[in-house]
């Protein structure tokens, strides 16, 4: 299943957060989208999803929806969204239980992705008792156990340390060796967009247009930190990004999400 | 030797020479504002004002006339209970309180949620319920007694209308204040509604539910004197009302003495709840 972004235009009151985004996603390559803070890239992940309707624009998927993905595009979020009251078994098997799905057949799945995510010891954990590191992992178990067709990732390492970033980075590496997802992985972080992104989309600040789609052709498992390569288009992407996240830093705030 | 090795040498030498000088050691500025629950206080300073209270009784500090002694007010209590009028005047009060409250606070949560989930609702109601939670429930005691008779209907109402307000105004604050990001992904996740709100939204809003029906539960004690103010044979407040008319301040003590242990059995029970309900929250 593809993703195509026709013309995303959004504004919030009288300002435009995005302007004209015309992007295609084919399945099985992760897409990172940067840019400056407040250029509007987690909203664009909101028309992606479908939780919120751009102004103009369209949002549309092409090709059949995978046979046995109950939730083609789903969400990882930045905070992990997890339910605190539910123990981490619960928390996968409440994005299962509005399916009909036999209790065996959900206990199945929650097995087996807590199993691939390495969380079988902690299932009945409450997420209080979880370093952020392992809420990310449980929440990303919970995007799993829907089958999806397109993972939209929102910042999902924004909010853990620099060392357990890594840890996950790995690990979503080995996940995409596996099975090959699908995934609009936004970020501010250039060294995950390099080591993750099949492609890098770069938003300018506010209102935000696609500035440049920079390919990285090297498989995902070969990419390693100290890379010339990437290093190198590391620092391309900040040369293009630094002056846009200067002025972004200096502009006075509103009322824009 | 590696530059490690050399910055820690030279905080070594740093160290000797401030050593020369005059070491002081930090001010401890830290602590307090952290209050640690201590047993046995609570239960010792109870008993120590009683304690001074009947030795005062019993030197005649304290006149008889102004406050009887509390081995007076448990005489009286002990009669209440050997006449076995203690059973028929609490299992009424009992009866009437968690009829009411029960009601009261079902009704409250579901106009609360209502409040909490849908705009109509919340431009219709809510400013109905803030005009009518300020009205002391007690001054509408006699239109009660005319629109639910003068029998147990009128009490019941009391207490129901007394509990009802502050759960609807705790449900609606705690749906509020539930994370809309846990929202978000419930509907991500192709979650139904129902489920939403079942799932995500009443949990969420479960403490805030839980500390109204703190509120609500000792609203509906105070409320079940003034209840039991017109036509009522038993109860603990009839029984209060009718010491206090006959100025039999012992009886007064030992009714009051009554609810305040009701009151505390209550939020014990609302706290045992709120254990169980928000283990969650650690």
């Amino acid at each position: 299943m593809d993703l195509l972004l026709r013309g995303i235009t959004h504004r919030y009151g009288a300002t435009e957060v995005l302007s004209g985004i015309d992007l295609a996603v084919s399945e099985g390559e992760i897409v990172c989208i940067i840019g400056p803070s407040g250029c509007g890239k987690s909203t664009l992940l909101r028309f992606i999803g479908g939780l919120e309707r751009p102004d103009e624009g369209e949002v549309l998927l092409s090709g059949p929806v995978p046979s046995g993905s109950l939730n083609p595009l789903t969400y990882v979020f930045q905070d992990f969204a997890l339910l605190p009251w539910r123990s981490v078994e619960a928390n996968v098997s409440l994005v299962l239980e509005d399916h009909p799905l036999s209790a065996a057949e959900r206990e199945e799945i929650v097995a087996d992705v807590l199993e691939r995510t390495g969380l079988s010891d902690f299932r009945k954990a409450l997420p209080r008792q979880l370093s952020g590191g392992m809420k990310q992992r449980v929440a990303i178990a919970r995007a799993l156990s829907v089958r999806p067709a397109v993972m939209l990732m929102d910042e999902p390492l924004s909010a853990l340390d620099s060392q357990t970033r890594e840890l996950l980075m790995d690990d979503l590496v080995a996940l995409w060796q596996r099975e090959r997802f699908t995934a609009c992985y936004v970020t501010h972080n250039l060294a995950e967009a390099v080591r993750l992104g099949h492609r890098i989309v770069v938003l300018s600040r506010r209102p935000g247009r696609i500035r440049t789609i920079v390919e990285i052709d090297r498989d995902l498992g070969a990419r390693e930190a100290g890379d010339p390569k990437l290093d190198a288009v590391q620092r391309e992407l900040w040369q293009l990004l630094r002056d846009e996240a200067r002025a972004a830093d200096r502009e006075i705030a509103d009322d824009v999400a | 030797m590696t530059s490690l090795d050399q910055m820690s040498g030279g905080r070594a030498t740093g160290e000797s020479e401030a050593s020369s000088e005059t070491l002081r050691p930090v001010p401890y500025r830290g602590g307090g504002f952290r209050p640690v629950p201590i047993r046995l206080i609570g239960p010792l300073v109870f008993l120590a004002i009683i304690a001074l209270w009947e030795a005062g009784s019993r030197s005649g500090v304290i006149s008889n006339l102004v406050l009887p002694a509390p081995s007076e007010a448990f005489e009286a209590f002990s009669y209440l209970v050997e006449s076995g009028q203690l059973w028929r005047h609490l299992s009424a009060s009992l009866q009437r309180l968690v009829i009411g409250w029960t009601l009261g606070t079902a009704l409250g949560i579901a106009v609360g949620l209502g409040i909490g989930l849908f705009s109509l609702a919340r431009a219709g109601l809510l400013p109905l319920v803030s005009a009518l939670f300020p009205i002391p429930k007690i001054a509408l005691l006699p239109l009660f007694v005319i629109w639910f008779g003068i029998g147990e209907g009128s009490k019941v109402a009391t207490i129901l209308f007394g509990s009802f307000f502050p759960t609807v105004i705790a449900t609606y604050g705690g749906v509020d204040n539930v994370d809309r990001t846990l929202v978000r992904m419930g509907q991500s996740f192709g979650l139904s509604w129902w489920s939403i709100v079942r799932k995500i939204i009443l949990p969420g809003a479960m403490p805030a539910i839980l500390s109204g029906c703190r509120i609500s539960a000792s609203i509906g004690i105070i409320l079940l004197v003034a209840a039991e103010m017109i036509g009522a044979e038993y109860g603990v407040g009839a029984y209060i009302l009718m010491a206090g008319s006959l100025f039999a301040t012992d009886q007064l003590l030992a009714g009051v003495a009554i609810l305040s242990v009701l009151g505390l059995i209550v939020s014990w029970l609302i706290g045992r709840l709120e254990r169980w309900l928000l283990a969650w929250r650690g």
